[in-house]
């Protein structure tokens, strides 16, 4: 490689068409071929040598890009007039001209008024040199603060969400953390800053006990929590928000749907407090949610309890927070997708967890939603026919992969709506995305036709209509009417909205604490994102 | 004059010398020109030892005749008496020389001047090109036309062009078939071979065969070489070599290999079988063979030790005594308060004169065998400030923290912004309390680092009215309007490269693409000197450890020591054969190290200006270099990312450490030496435990005589941390007295 790029600098010269050009812009009229040649090969050997000695100029000035003022000082090392005022706007100041069977390019010269320079306003001044100090590293380990640069490089940052599971291999890890590689075992500490860069551990299964103080704590919170009392509620959420992991972990074991509920309400409300400062609950916070998002059972009785309201309304949630408290220091966001993004990608996953990663990546916007759901569809088309369409296995997977069909289609119809060009044909579509191909289309011209209706009613409806954003709420009856009054305006309402089956009996209550908790963490395979570990936040 | 012939003379003499040669100089402008067109040449005196061959003596007659016949009376005096030449030696006129030399002066002979000026340099030998004709290019001066063809007349017509590519690939075929331990020795002659025979192709006026010959072979060469080989392939025509001194220098000087004997052997067998004339030619021509008895070296040891553009340093260059001890502290009585909290209480009046040495001081107190007499070099006296200084020093080191492995240092980063990449040098004090950079807008700035602001010396009308028989007339005088945080120094008229604190706080000095190097005084902000000499950009400078010297070194290709007090430098260092990049003085300042962009590092000695170590193995321009605080070791960095470690009383490569992916442009010690840090362009802090890369030489390499060892490639577990800054790639690494590093570097918006 590099011994050709060499072979060709050698060969480069200049033509002695240019030659000819120069001369005659000088008013040399007929200059011979030989004397071309001649100033063509002094012109480029020089040329090359003032572009060395330019060099050494912008190696010193500790620069990597070449400057016109390096040519200028290298020129003034030759003896030679610098080119005073160069200035160009554009990379490659040239124009091109052909005709009378010569091609060239020229340097255009604009005439320039003067009174044009004299009146415009003077530019702004450019700020002044000064500088500033922080710490690049203490005792050895570099904190993470805005001066220094995130923890895992940006070029990263965008693979990982662009392609999230390229960077999940074991071996792009390693390169995340070039930071930390050969310090060896000398440093605890360095060692602790290289923990806190590898994404999302999944614990194997584990038991953890509670002390007896703890559970005594936990009824008081959950109590204050759940019940009526509001002062005592808002005591609570104001310092005990780091039991949310907690508590979830319990109520996720016990199934106790409606309080996973109460417990993601408050989360939401906590994160709409613009005076609380939560970055440094996140920790705490965002593995509760997640595992609402994608826990593989949230309920006594997956088959007639709502818990896909929940997931709705968790991934919501944690779009939001995503929104709020992503910077490229912490990178939740693409650690999230890459999250999701694996355990989506997973054969094994269930339909529960399958239904929370999407709902999950799709409430993170259009862009998620095109470069890693829409490629998926056919796969996941496939999934579902099969479980549709084939022997009956058991209700739950059946009611599972109508939700995810549902879902996927009514996340994908408006981006697909807005990125595909328009014939929405049946055929088409169903070579695009398999399975799904034919309910996507009608459902995109749906969303086309709905589109085009807000286009004409422009002047008060907005596109956010459209996204419906259902409460949460554990009362049946104020449910429905939400639901019911939008119904109409909306494309498609999915009936899970209804949050709690409609079977009365439900445990609203939580059940009296057994005298001993044993939290089970069943995430036996990776695929089954259970309970994420509270430390890789 | 005579100062500068006779090495061993002292300085002070010497500098009482100096301004006598200004005198009859014409102008010192014109002086200056000379000796910064001169000097870049290689000069160099005629061997030292040994009476000179028949034909040698036949050449140096011709020099002779040559220089009386431009009424070079001096240098004819010089050479013959330099050469041993003995038989119309006059040495009546040994000792007016100078007394001649005004003669001509007065005639407004440039040219005599020149060669005097050329021969001032000459008192720097070079060992490494020896030839008489070198002389007299020198000599000849400043139009450099004759001296071309002189140079290049060396490369007669010889043999067919076309059958060059024959040659050498007979050649490539011999080397590689012979024994693998061999070849790799061997295979060191391929380059040289193959730019002298390129070079050779263009002189003769074969274009065509040249380009073949390259185009054919260049792909064969080791890629460090890269670099050259681009400035080769553009080179064609014979009027092109005149002009480039790089190659002209390839040219003089004589490429060094080192190959053991047994190897040399089997090459000369080969070329006098084969009857190849050619190749044998320029191998006694061009290149110096520097045999060895022992074993061949390993391939990994011969490129770690190649790469420079005149091959590898001799060995007998690198065994000439270096005194790399450190100097005697002078006795310093310490009042040492018994409450910390009083160490500012500095005014002489301590509670109890306990005259306790701390740790630094008794350490002093035994003579150390590698350290050079305390008056070798003279040294500016001690003032009281700089004794308060040196008690600031003492206290500060006694809270210093412990560096190593498991202690490693925090890290203070000094971030220019809006500097639009325009930083160019930055300095620091040693007690880390003002900070200078350059900037390519020809400025200066100077920054306080702590909450003392700087001010400037009031007016000469308001220091008559100053009371100065007053405790406190050193703050008196400064003006409190004038206080600020940051200072602009303007004065130079182009990118300023280098800057450096003076150890006493009073003086900073920047060198600059101007060709000066201008001394400001951080009491008025003003400029006080600038010093011309250079002519051509000055890429570095530094103030001795003691002050009063300071050293820069430029395009020009060669170094310079002068002192504050002279505005003509008292040495010239001569010899790199392409720009010196930076330079840094010893810690007992008898020591000035260049590195240069000839990819080779030189230990010069201040007091006669020889040339005492050639370091080679760098395979990029050096742009940084740092000695170790107990002036042992000495590290270098370079574009091609690499930092290497020196031994340097041995003058043998210890270490070579890998990690950084761009240019090193600082280096620095800690305070103790036990960890290295390195900064670079790409944006990295690395920390290297350097105590271990000392620690684990093998000292029995040292005794033997072959003059290289095996390196041990544990750059991986040298290496103690990286810290990546946002997109600032770091100019400059400093540790605090206690031990605190800091960094500083312009943030890159792009």
């Amino acid at each position: 490689m590099a011994e050709e790029r060499r072979q060709k600098l050698c060969s480069v010269i200049l033509p002695t068409e240019s030659m000819k050009a120069m001369a005659e812009s000088v008013g040399v009229g007929s200059l011979q071929e030989d004397s071309c040649l001649a100033l063509s090969e002094e012109v480029s050997y020089r040329i090359k040598e003032i572009a060395q000695d330019a060099l050494k100029f912008m190696h010193h000035g500790k620069r990597r890009k070449l400057t016109t003022g390096d040519i200028d000082h290298a020129l003034k090392l030759k003896n030679v007039e610098p080119l005073y005022g160069f200035q160009s706007q554009e990379f490659i100041p040239f124009r091109f001209a052909s005709g009378g069977g010569r091609e060239l390019h020229f340097y255009e010269e604009k005439e320039v008024d003067l009174s044009d320079i004299i009146n415009t306003p003077l530019p702004r001044v450019p700020l002044d040199v000064s500088l500033k100090a922080h710490w690049l590293s203490i005792d050895g380990v570099q904190p993470a603060i805005p001066e220094n640069p995130p923890p895992v490089p940006k070029e990263q940052q965008k693979t990982d969400s662009t392609e999230p599971l390229k960077a999940v291999k074991p071996g792009q890890e390693e390169e995340g953390s070039i930071q930390t590689k050969g310090q060896g075992a000398s440093s605890a500490e360095v060692k602790g800053s290289s923990a806190k860069m590898v994404p999302l551990v999944m614990k194997p299964r584990s038991t953890h006990e509670l002390s007896v103080e703890q559970q005594l704590y936990y009824k008081e919170i959950t109590e204050a929590c759940v019940g009526s009392c509001e002062a005592k509620r808002a005591v609570c959420v104001c310092n005990k928000c780091y039991l949310f992991l907690f508590q979830v972990r319990v109520n996720v074991v016990q199934n106790n749907l409606a309080l996973l509920i109460y417990l993601m309400r408050m989360v939401k409300a906590l994160m709409d407090n613009p005076t609380l400062y939560l970055e440094k609950y996140l920790h705490e916070l965002i593995p509760a949610v997640v595992t609402c998002i994608v826990s593989k059972q949230l309920c006594l009785r997956p088959d007639v309890d709502n818990h896909w309201a929940l997931r709705d309304f968790a991934a919501r949630l944690m779009a939001q927070s995503c929104k709020t408290f992503s910077t490229t220091t912490n990178n939740i966001q693409s650690r999230i997708t890459k999250t999701f993004t694996k355990a989506l990608l997973d054969d094994k996953t269930q339909w529960t967890t399958r239904y929370g990663c999407i709902a999950g990546l799709a409430e993170l916007g259009h862009d998620v939603i095109k470069t890693l759901i829409i490629p998926r569809l056919s796969v996941e088309g496939a999934r579902i026919k099969a479980v549709m369409d084939g022997p009956v296995v058991s209700n739950i997977d059946k009611i599972g992969a109508d939700h995810v069909q549902s879902l996927l289609l009514k996340h994908c119809a408006s981006v697909v709506a807005k990125t595909r060009p328009l014939p929405d044909m049946v055929d088409q579509y169903k070579v695009d995305y398999g399975y799904l191909g034919t309910m996507l289309c009608s459902h995109v011209v749906k969303a086309r036709a709905q589109a085009a209706f807000q286009a004409q009613t422009v002047n008060r409806t907005t596109l956010t209509i459209t996204q419906p954003r259902p409460t949460l709420s554990v009362s049946q009856s104020g449910l429905s009417t939400s639901s019911g009054s939008r119904a109409p305006s909306i494309i498609k309402v999915p009936s899970s909205l209804t949050l709690m089956s409609t079977r009365p009996g439900t445990p609203t209550q939580p059940s009296p604490p057994a005298t001993k908790y044993i939290v089970m963490a069943t995430s036996a395979g990776a695929a089954s994102t259970h309970i994420i570990e509270s430390h890789t936040f | 004059m005579a100062a500068v012939q006779d090495g061993q003379m002292e300085l002070d003499a010497e500098k009482e010398t100096k301004p006598e040669i200004l005198s009859d100089g014409t102008s010192n402008l014109s002086g200056n020109t000379a000796s910064g067109t001169l000097s870049s040449s290689p000069l160099t005196a005629a061997p030292a030892g040994g009476a000179p061959k028949m034909e040698d003596q036949q050449t140096l007659i011709a020099v002779l005749q040559f220089l009386k016949r431009n009424k070079l009376t001096d240098s004819v005096e010089i050479l013959r008496r330099e050469a041993g030449l003995g038989e119309d030696q006059e040495d009546s006129q040994a000792t007016d020389g100078s007394g001649g030399g005004k003669g001509d002066v007065d005639g407004g002979d440039a040219n005599s001047l020149l060669s005097r000026v050329s021969i001032t340099s000459a008192a720097a030998p070079q060992s490494m090109c020896d030839s008489p004709l070198m002389f007299m290019l020198s000599a000849a001066g400043a139009d450099d036309q004759p001296d071309v063809s002189v140079v290049l007349s060396a490369y007669s017509q010889q043999g067919d062009p076309s059958l060059y590519q024959v040659y050498y690939s007979g050649l490539k075929n011999f080397i590689e078939s012979v024994l693998d331990c061999h070849r790799a020795e061997l295979s060191q002659l391929f380059y040289p071979l193959f730019v002298h025979m390129y070079l050779e192709l263009v002189y003769n006026n074969h274009e065509n065969e040249a380009k073949a010959f390259f185009e054919k072979f260049s792909g064969d060469q080791e890629c460090y070489y890269q670099d050259d080989l681009r400035v080769l392939c553009g080179l064609t025509k014979k009027e092109h070599l005149k002009g480039n001194e790089v190659l002209l220098d390839f040219r003089t000087s004589r490429f060094v290999l080192r190959i053991s004997r047994d190897s040399y052997q089997l090459l000369k067998r080969h070329l006098q079988e084969r009857h190849n004339n050619q190749i044998w030619n320029i191998i006694q021509e061009h290149l110096y063979i520097d045999i060895f008895d022992g074993m061949p070296r390993s391939k990994s040891q011969i490129d770690s030790m190649s790469g420079s553009l005149a091959g590898e340093g001799k060995r007998e260059v690198n065994k000439a005594k270096v005194f790399h001890g450190l100097l005697k502290e002078p006795e310093i009585e310490v009042p040492l308060d018994d409450e910390d909290d009083e160490a500012e209480n500095e005014e002489g009046k301590p509670k109890k004169k306990k005259t306790k040495k701390d740790s630094l001081g008794s350490k002093s107190k035994k003579q150390d065998p590698n350290a050079p007499q305390q008056n070798r070099i003279p040294l500016p006296e001690l003032k009281d400030s700089d004794k308060l200084d040196k008690i600031m020093y003492m206290k500060e080191s006694t809270k210093r923290i412990r560096l190593g492995p498991e202690n490693l240092p925090s890290i203070c980063f000094y971030t220019f912004l809006n500097a639009y990449q325009g930083l160019t040098a930055v300095d620091f004090t040693d007690d880390s309390s003002l900070l200078a950079g350059g900037f390519a807008d020809s400025t200066v700035r100077v920054w306080s680092v702590t909450p003392k602001k700087l001010r400037k010396v009031k007016s000469a009308a308001d220091l008559n009215m100053i009371d100065k028989e007053s405790d406190d007339v050193l703050e008196r005088i400064m003006d409190e309007k004038t206080a600020s945080e940051s200072k602009i120094l303007y004065g130079h008229s182009g990118p300023v490269y280098g800057v450096s604190f003076s150890p006493d706080r009073n003086y900073l000095l920047s060198s600059s693409e101007d060709g000066t190097v201008r001394l400001w005084s951080l009491l008025t902000f003003t400029c006080l000197v600038g010093y011309k000499g250079h002519n051509y950009p000055v890429w570095d400078t530094q103030f001795s450890p003691f002050g009063y010297y300071f050293v820069s070194g430029g395009h020009d290709r060669v170094a310079r020591l002068w002192a504050t007090d002279h505005y003509q430098p008292l040495r010239i260092f001569a010899g790199h054969l392409a720009d010196v990049t930076c330079t840094r003085f010893h810690p007992n300042s008898n020591y000035v190290a260049t590195g240069s962009t000839d990819r080779t590092i030189r230990l010069w000695d201040v007091l006669n200006g020889n040339c005492v170590r050639i370091f080679t193995g760098h395979k990029g321009p050096i742009h940084s270099l740092a000695f170790s605080p107990n002036g042992k070791f000495l590290a270098s960095g370079s574009t091609d990312g690499r930092v290497l470690l020196w031994d340097i009383g041995h003058g043998l490569m210890i270490g070579e450490l890998k990690g950084h992916t761009d240019t090193i442009y600082s280096l620095k010690f800690s305070r103790d030496g036990e960890i290295l840090a390195s900064g670079s362009m790409d944006n990295t802090v690395r920390l290297w435990n350097s105590m271990k890369a000392f620690d684990e030489v093998e000292t029995d390499d040292f005794t033997a005589t072959t003059g290289h060892i095996h390196l041990p490639d544990n750059s991986q577990e040298l290496l103690l941390g990286t810290y990546h800054s946002k997109s600032t790639p770091v100019t400059h690494l400093h540790f605090t007295r206690r031990n605190l590093l800091l960094a500083a570097g312009a943030y890159n918006s792009q």
